[in-house]
C-alpha cells in the first residue's frame, strides 16, 4: 500500500512535469479528447436523461403529497446541476473511460509497446499519460453540461407527460433563483473527477504485469479505484463549495 | 574456448561496453557479473537457454531495465548513471526490434514508422512520407502503408518493426528473438536483412536468439549465457568446435 502510494506520487510528479514542459503533444491530446469526450457523449446524454426522468417520477408524488408540486422543476434543475449531474457523469466516466484507459495502457505495457516508445526516446508519461489526463480534465465538465442538459430536458418530458407544462414555463420555474455559483463550481468540480480518473487509470494501466490477466486486473482496478476516489473527493469538494460559494 | 577481448574497464570506443553487469529478480540471480564489448560493425548473437536473462540483458543495454550492479556504456553514454535526457540521446542512436515487434496498435504501419521521425526530426510532411516509404521499401514492405498492425502477418510486423527501428539511422540495432514464431523462409529473409544492415550500412547488431541456424548464418561472434555468466564468447567456428557439454548439446539439438 505504501509502495503503491509512493509510486502514484512519483508518477503524478512525472506527469505534472510533462504537462508543463516542451514538447507538447497537441495532436495526441486532441485525439484523446475526441476518444474520451466526444465518444462518451451518447452515454452521458443517456445517463443524464435517465436521471432526469427518474428524478421527475420519484419526486413528483412526494412533492404533491406535501402540496409542493409546483417546485418540481426547481427540484429537478437544482438536483441535476448541483449534484446528480456531476456525480453521475463522474461515475459513468470512471466506468467507460477508466476501464478503457486501464485496458489500453495495460495492453500496451504487456505487448511491449510502452517499452518500444521508451526505446524510441519518447517519454510515455508525456505521450500516453499526460495527454489522457488532460483530456479527462477538459472533457468531464463538458460532459457534465451535456448530462445536465439532457437530464433537464427529459425531466421536463416526464413532467409534462403527467401534467402538461410548456418547456419555457418549466425552465423559468426550474432556473428561478439559480445563479452562476449554483452552476459553475459543481460543474467545474468534475475537472477534479477527470483528474482522478486520468491519473488512477493511466497509473494502473502503465504498471500492468502478468499478460492478459494483468490487463483485466488493471481495467477493473482503474474503475474501482477511480469510482471510490471520486465519491470521497465529492464529499470534500461539496463541503468546500458550500464553504466558499 | 576462443575468447574475444574482455576487459574489466569499459572501452569508451566500443558501441556497447558492459562491465560486471548483475541483475536479480528477488532471490533469483539472472546475470552475475557479465563483461563484454561489441565490435563496431559486427553482428553479435547472444544464445542461451530460456530464462538465462538474454532479453533482460538487451533491455538493460538500452536502459529499459535497471542494472543491479556494473556499468553499461552505450555509444559513449554511461547508461547506469545517465539522466533521462542523456539516456534518450543514447537511445536515438539505437534501434530496437522487439520479439513481437511491439507496433503501436492504434497507428497505421506508416504512422508506426513515422513515429520516431515526427518526434526527433524536423522533416516536413512530404519528406517524412518519402522517408517512411523508403524505410518500408528497404525491408520489403512495399504494400499498403495504411494498414493497421492487426491486419498484417507476424513476419510483416517484424519487417515494419525493423523499419521503425531504422528510422533515425541508428549505429546499433538490437534484436530480441527476431526469428521467433516465423516460418523458415520468413526467418531466412529477416536474417538476410540483418546481414544487409551490417554489410551495407555497417550497423552494429546484437541479436538475442534461440535460433542456432540463424545465429550461424549471421553472426560474427557468439556469446552464450548460462547460469548468469558468459559460458562462451567467440566466433562461429570456435562455437562449433567447443567441447563444453552445454554447447555440444545446443549444437546437436539444433542439427
Amino acid at each position: 500500500m505504501i509502495e503503491w502510494v509512493g509510486d502514484l506520487g512519483l508518477f503524478t510528479w512525472q506527469v505534472t512535469k510533462a504537462v508543463f514542459t516542451r514538447p507538447f503533444e497537441g495532436a495526441e491530446f486532441l485525439r484523446q479528447l475526441d476518444s474520451i469526450g466526444a465518444k462518451s457523449l451518447p452515454l452521458m446524454a443517456l445517463a443524464g436523461a435517465a436521471t432526469g426522468v427518474v428524478l421527475s417520477l420519484q419526486t413528483r408524488s412526494s412533492l404533491t403529497r406535501f402540496g409542493a408540486g409546483s417546485l418540481l422543476p426547481a427540484v429537478i434543475v437544482f438536483s441535476l446541476i448541483k449534484e446528480t449531474g456531476p456525480i453521475i457523469t463522474g461515475l459513468v466516466a470512471s466506468g467507460r473511460v477508466g476501464a478503457g484507459i486501464g485496458a489500453e495502457l495495460g495492453s500496451m505495457r504487456v505487448t511491449e509497446q510502452i517499452d518500444a516508445m521508451e526505446a524510441s526516446a519518447v517519454d510515455p508519461c508525456r505521450f500516453l499519460a499526460a495527454t489522457r489526463i488532460l483530456a479527462c480534465i477538459v472533457a468531464l465538465p463538458l460532459l457534465t453540461i451535456a448530462a445536465d442538459f439532457f437530464g433537464i430536458l427529459m425531466g421536463w418530458v416526464a413532467c409534462t407527460l403527467a401534467d402538461p407544462v410548456s418547456l419555457g414555463r418549466f425552465l423559468a420555474a426550474g432556473f428561478h433563483g439559480v445563479t452562476f455559483n449554483d452552476i459553475l463550481p459543481p460543474t467545474l468540480k468534475t475537472a477534479i473527477f477527470g483528474l482522478i480518473i486520468g491519473v488512477v487509470s493511466c497509473f494502473q494501466g502503465m504498471r500492468t504485469r502478468g499478460g492478459t490477466e494483468g490487463v483485466g486486473r488493471s481495467a477493473t482496478s482503474s474503475v474501482v479505484l477511480s469510482s471510490l476516489f471520486i465519491i470521497v473527493a465529492d464529499v470534500l469538494l461539496v463541503q468546500l463549495i458550500i464553504e466558499f460559494f | 574456448m576462443e575468447q574475444l577481448p574482455n576487459t574489466e574497464a569499459p572501452n569508451t570506443e566500443a558501441p556497447i561496453a558492459v562491465a560486471g553487469l548483475c541483475k536479480s529478480f528477488g532471490a533469483q540471480t539472472v546475470l552475475d557479473g557479465i563483461t563484454f564489448q561489441l565490435v563496431a560493425g559486427d553482428v553479435t548473437c547472444v544464445l542461451g537457454r530460456s530464462g538465462t536473462g538474454k532479453s533482460v540483458l538487451l533491455k538493460m543495454l538500452i536502459g529499459l531495465e535497471p542494472a543491479g550492479a556494473g556499468s553499461i556504456r552505450l555509444e559513449g553514454y554511461d547508461i547506469s548513471s545517465a539522466s533521462l535526457q542523456e539516456l534518450n540521446e543514447a537511445r536515438k542512436k539505437v534501434g530496437f526490434l522487439f520479439q513481437q515487434a511491439a507496433l503501436y496498435d492504434s497507428m497505421t504501419i506508416a504512422d508506426n514508422v513515422a513515429f520516431p521521425l515526427r518526434r526527433h526530426t524536423r522533416l516536413s510532411g512530404s519528406e517524412r512520407s518519402h522517408r517512411v516509404h523508403q524505410l518500408l521499401g528497404s525491408v520489403g514492405m512495399n504494400g499498403d502503408p495504411d494498414k493497421m498492425p492487426s491486419e498484417i502477418s507476424g513476419g510483416m510486423r517484424k519487417r515494419v518493426g525493423l523499419a521503425r527501428a531504422l528510422a533515425l539511422e541508428p549505429t546499433v540495432v538490437m534484436f530480441d528473438e527476431p526469428t521467433a514464431g516465423l516460418d523458415p523462409i520468413t526467418a531466412a529473409e529477416i536474417a538476410k536483412l540483418i546481414v544487409e544492415l551490417r554489410d551495407r550500412r555497417h550497423i552494429t547488431c546484437i541479436v538475442v536468439t534461440h535460433d542456432l541456424h540463424t545465429a550461424r548464418t549471421i553472426a560474427d561472434r557468439i556469446i552464450v549465457l548460462d547460469g548468469g555468466r558468459i559460458l562462451f564468447d567467440g566466433t562461429c567456428a570456435g562455437f562449433a568446435e567447443s567441447h563444453d557439454p552445454l554447447i555440444v548439446q545446443f549444437v546437436e539439438d539444433a542439427a
